[in-house]
């Protein structure tokens, strides 16, 4: 009997819920899967900070992306898949009727590839989420720009190479976050490894990744040149101070995008001195959005988060920015290719494929060196891809891009991403389409 | 008044063995039945199925499983996400291996699977007791998880160790992949539910269970009046890992569709079912669905409220419900120790008099 | 030779990884010896005792030796309120009873620890000792963390003062007849309430120590309370109820998981130490099935 009165109360709820949606007028509808809270929040708040600001920002000072406001629905999942899925069936129909989907997290990427493609919406993973999707003929809806995994995987040994000349006969151990996360890079390091002669070596970190002696007592033993990380949460913090307390040269000690943020380094204090990690994007707040987002969104008071004002343009949340703009840039295409003021999930995919946001284009949206150009097609969802190498400065406190941003070796990734995406369709009965 | 026995009079050995004795008990479960199966329909949404009602059907079916092993064994376990994820990667295997299979069948071979799994964990329960036994309970959760997240044949070779639920029908109709239609995905796990917690109310009233709860009660006092310690354990690991490992297919393959090792079987889902179990209410077939409707309906409904009602920011909402919940918990303990099972059978005895006082 | 000094060092880390585990698994021993309670919120509490320390530091600036004796005042304010609100209306009740009452209240710490102090990971650091012992690795290549070697002094001191508080002093002969049996210490005149708040106000302090050692490793953040998950072995191998047991099982623990992931991992593909810890642990207790220390179970009809 209390089974059917807790439903009552739920039912209750669900109408109460229901009630105020149902006759507003059009909005951009994008639902935000935040965690700001759980073991990943460090990672996930500044992000998402990123991601509201950007959008609150146009809001306030354009009124919305061509006039039409933008409503960000927030909802927390806290790095869960479950609540991942229940944010995605919360939201799919909230407003207007979601547009895109950006979980910031790999496990629910994966959750959510099948359900947005029935549900035809697109997913827009930032430097996450599943590699072979890069492949638009067999994953219409899903994105992954500016680059994967695998393409993380090639410039970390592009970088070895810049530095220390040949690898043959070089060791490179590779610290990971013994989940999907973790083990994407895996299948290229290993190719790469046959290829230029260096020999892999692979030391997974379990959730949450507090006690690493182990881990690094293997490294002190087998003493490889390099070490590259896939690491997340609280799992960075430890390594970077293990590494530093083992004496390995930091300059020789590089992790993945999301091994570099603020809050990674920072814990460490002086130890994390010279660490280095990849980058898709500039860092700092001296960008003319993060004027305008001061002016517009903090100093009006209308931010999701008003406590962060002093931390904007921190690497993790300059991605959020990121996300932002391509998803803005996608509607405001899809807007002009249908002649529409209201596209539709279908419309905004379609408006993905067409993105070109040159230099001069960041430019002109006020992050002028923010990162390279981004193009989109049909075939290809990842597009162009440019890839940095950071490096921290403990005594400023500050990260610094210390290379050109480059391409990734893409004749490395290309024939896994066809196996893998190929697989993929031979699984789910999916012929690919013609991008022609 | 309104939940009277006396004045029910059996006839016959039937009616006496009968699952419901008492008319009331049988009408309650006719209404809630009734509800289930058709009232359901009308406010099935893809998000009043995949978020709400789906998972609480399989959270109660796998605390239902716990709870044979806690409830009525005493044996306390901590390993259940392990268990699941057993029940997970078979069904998995089975689908991809056999892609005609029924996945009626691959639920039911997943469950048989997992006993297999369970009972081999159950074997230190014949010397290491209470407390203590807790450890081969999470030997299995951890090594298990590291078993399926690096033996690639698990997982069929995929590059990252993710596993995904394929399209399968059941009698017909796809009820795993992601157009299959929620209301048939409720139907089938609550098919599934029903059946298996009538026969579980069954299997424990009869002479297994009752050997179950002398081990319980005193596993010495047990063996001296001739039930087999042996037996009666490790038929309830068993039994239990049977249901678990069943949840854990309908689990991976109708509700999450997708599934990596270490996340959705990691040790805190091992908690969250104990749980359950501990709330509802040890040693009671109800408890189990009280306390999955606790820990899982709860905190959305609390959620929903603070973030859409009260406009709320949703990390504040959700530290919010956490407290909420916890506040609870203690809460319910001090109204009633023993769970919320309890505090229907205090209902009952309530309603036995009401209006009435004497 | 350097193989075998490398052997050493394993071990040597491996003992002081263990001694960072008992200093966790200390605080559950202390109040399942003194209330027969499996406390669940025993991590939550080492996240939430420095997140207020770590918090404290940050919103005031106040120095260290300030900051502490004021989260020791909290830590022991909220053992007040623990008695008043949840144990003092669970007396006599079920050991099970008392577990569940401590889930609620771990869920309660963690939320509230967010709320107050926020979820970002806040760096502490009140001047412990960090990074490798330098001359040893200078003239013997040889690698020991200096926050280690403080977390075990630190530990030495903790069991001394406890043992010499639990079989020397009043209270402490108290809190052994509570565990034994709350009725009877009640009937000789023993104050139930104020024997609980001692001890959870103890097992606050140790909680905080262990949060301090752990959260100037990793920063503080919420994977702090996931630490308890690394003491679970240790206490079972050690026993429930022995602080010695606690102190053993955690080196053996220690020095098991280390040997095993360096030398066996790499044969099978690595993170083998968590579930190595429970199959030693498994191991140790098909022996003896009381824990090492655990006092022996004696059966009666």
């Amino acid at each position: 009997m209390n089974f059917s009165k807790a439903k009552f109360a739920a039912a209750i709820l669900a109408v109460a819920i229901a009630a105020p949606t149902a006759a507003s007028a059009y909005e951009l509808t994008l639902p935000s899967l935040d965690y700001r809270t759980g073991p990943y929040a460090p990672g996930g708040i500044p992000y998402a900070n990123g991601y509201h600001d950007y959008f609150n920002m146009l809001n306030q000072r354009d009124g919305g992306i061509n006039g039409v406001k933008v409503n960000v629905i927030a909802c927390e999942t806290g790095y869960n898949t479950k609540k991942g899925v229940e944010c995605y069936e919360k939201t799919k129909n909230a407003g207007s009727g979601a547009l895109v989907y950006m979980p910031l997290s790999t496990g629910i990427t994966y959750q959510l590839i099948p359900k947005v493609t029935a549900d035809k919406i697109p997913l827009v993973t930032i430097g996450y989420g599943r590699t072979s999707a890069r492949n638009g003929k067999v994953f219409e809806y899903i994105f992954n720009p500016p680059a994967t995994y695998w393409d993380g995987a090639t410039v970390a040994v592009k970088h070895a190479t810049d530095i220390d000349g040949d690898l043959k006969g070089k060791k490179i151990a590779l610290v990971y976050h013994n989940s999907a996360y973790g083990k994407e890079p895996i299948r290229t390091l290993e190719a790469m490894a046959k290829q230029r002669g260096f020999e892999l070596m692979l030391l997974p970190v379990d959730h949450p990744g507090q006690e690493q002696k182990a881990t690094w007592l293997q490294i002190r033993r087998n003493k490889p040149d390099w070490v590259f990380m896939w690491g997340w949460g609280v799992m960075n913090q430890v390594a970077i101070k293990e590494a530093s307390s083992i004496r390995f040269p930091m300059d020789h000690f590089l992790g993945i995008w999301w091994s570099g943020g603020e809050n990674d380094v920072l814990p460490a204090g002086a130890a994390a001195d010279g660490y280095k990690a990849l980058a898709f994007n500039a860092v700092g707040s001296d960008f003319a959005v993060h004027a305008d987002i001061t002016k517009h969104v903090y100093e009006k008071g209308v931010a999701i988060d008003q406590s962060y004002a002093a931390r904007i343009g921190e690497t993790h949340y300059n991605r959020g920015i990121f996300a932002g703009v391509l998803v803005s840039e996608a509607i405001k295409n899809a807007m002009s290719i249908h002649n529409t003021k209201e596209p539709t999930p279908a419309q905004v995919r379609d408006g993905l494929e067409a993105l070109n946001i040159t230099e001069d284009k960041w430019a002109e949206l006020g992050l002028a060196g923010f990162t390279g150009p981004v193009t989109l097609s049909c075939a290809d969802h990842r597009g162009s891809s440019s890839i940095a190498v950071q490096q921290w400065d403990a005594s400023a406190k500050k990260w610094n891009i210390i290379t050109d941003f480059v391409a990734p070796l893409d004749d490395v990734t290309a024939p896994l991403i066809a196996a893998d995406s190929a697989a993929y369709a031979a699984e789910n009965n999916i012929t690919p389409r013609d991008c022609n | 008044m309104f939940y009277r026995e006396t004045g029910q009079f059996k006839t016959n050995y039937a009616d006496d063995q009968a699952i419901f004795p008492i008319a009331q008990d049988r009408w309650g479960i006719y209404i809630i039945l009734g509800l289930a199966f058709l009232a359901a329909p009308l406010i099935m949404d893809d998000y009043w199925g995949n978020a709400i009602l789906i998972p609480f059907l399989i959270y109660s079916l796998i605390a239902l499983g716990l709870n044979i092993l806690v409830g009525y064994c005493g044996q306390i376990s901590l390993g259940t996400a392990a268990f699941m994820a057993v029940g997970s990667y078979a069904s998995f295997k089975l689908m991809t291996s056999f892609p005609g299979l029924d996945f009626t069948i691959v639920v039911i071979l997943s469950g048989l699977m997992t006993a297999l799994v369970g009972m081999m964990f159950g074997l230190p329960s014949l010397r290491i007791k209470g407390f203590y036994l807790a450890v081969a309970t999470l030997a299995a959760q951890f090594f298990l998880i590291w078993l399926f997240n690096k033996v690639e044949w698990f997982y069929n070779y995929s590059a990252t160790g993710q596993i995904s639920a394929p399209e399968r029908t059941a009698f017909m109709f796809p009820v795993t992949g992601p157009s299959a239609s929620v209301l048939y995905k409720y139907y089938f796990c609550l098919c599934i539910v029903v059946i298996t917690a009538l026969a579980t109310k069954n299997v424990v009233r009869g002479r297994i269970g009752r050997s179950w709860m002398a081990i319980r009660d005193m596993d010495i006092a047990a063996e001296l009046i001739g039930v087999r310690p042996v037996y009666a354990k490790l038929s309830a690991f068993a039994f239990s890992s049977f249901l678990i490992g069943m949840g854990g297919a309908l689990y991976f393959g109708v509700w999450l569709g997708a599934a990596e090792p270490t996340e959705a079987f990691g040790i805190d889902q091992s908690f969250q079912i104990l749980f359950m179990v501990i709330i509802g209410g040890l040693g009671s077939i109800l408890g189990a669905f009280l306390g999955a409707g606790f820990l899982w309906l709860l905190p959305i409904v609390l959620k929903n409220f603070m973030v859409d009602m009260l406009g709320l920011s949703t990390a504040f909402s959700e530290h919010m419900q956490v407290i909420i919940v916890g506040a609870l918990i203690i809460i319910f303990l001090i109204v009633e120790p023993h769970g919320l099972a309890r505090l229907w059978q205090i209902l009952k005895e309530k309603m036995r008099l009401w209006p009435f006082p004497h | 030779m350097a193989f075998d000094l490398f052997l050493l060092e394993v071990i040597v880390t491996g003992l002081l990884a263990g001694v960072m585990y008992a200093l966790v698994a200390l605080g559950f021993v202390l109040i399942f010896k003194a209330s027969g309670v499996f406390n669940f919120a025993q991590g939550v509490m080492c996240l939430f005792a420095a997140l207020t320390l770590a918090g404290i530091m940050e919103k005031t600036g106040w120095p260290a030796w300030v900051a502490i004796p004021l989260t020791i005042g909290v830590m022991i304010a909220l053992a007040w309120l623990i008695e008043r609100l949840v144990l003092r209306h669970l007396i006599n009740q079920d050991p099970i009873i008392l577990f569940m009452a401590t889930i609620g209240l771990a869920y309660v710490l963690e939320g509230s620890g967010d709320i107050i102090w926020g979820s970002d990971v806040k760096v502490l650091d009140i001047g412990l000792p960090q990074g490798a012992v330098d001359w040893l690795l200078d003239t013997h290549n040889f690698y020991i963390e200096k926050l280690e070697i403080f977390a075990a002094v630190i530990a030495a001191v903790l069991v001394g003062v406890l043992a010499i508080f639990f079989q020397k002093t009043r209270i402490g002969r108290a809190l052994r007849a509570v565990a034994d049996d709350h009725q009877a210490a009640l009937s000789v005149g023993i104050s139930l309430r104020t024997i609980w708040v001692i001890v959870w106000s103890v097992a606050g302090i140790v909680a905080l120590v262990a949060g301090v050692v752990w959260g100037t490793k990793s920063g503080v953040q919420f994977s702090l309370s996931l630490i308890a998950l690394k003491a679970l072995p240790v206490l079972i191998l050690g026993g429930f109820t022995s602080i010695p047991g606690a102190i053993v099982g955690g080196l053996i623990i220690g020095v098991g998981e280390k040997l095993a992931e360096v030398y066996m991992g790499p044969l099978v593909g690595g993170a083998v130490e968590n579930w190595f810890a429970y199959m030693l642990a498994l191991a140790f207790l098909l022996i003896r099935p009381q824990g090492l220390f655990g006092e022996k179970i004696i059966e009666r009809v």
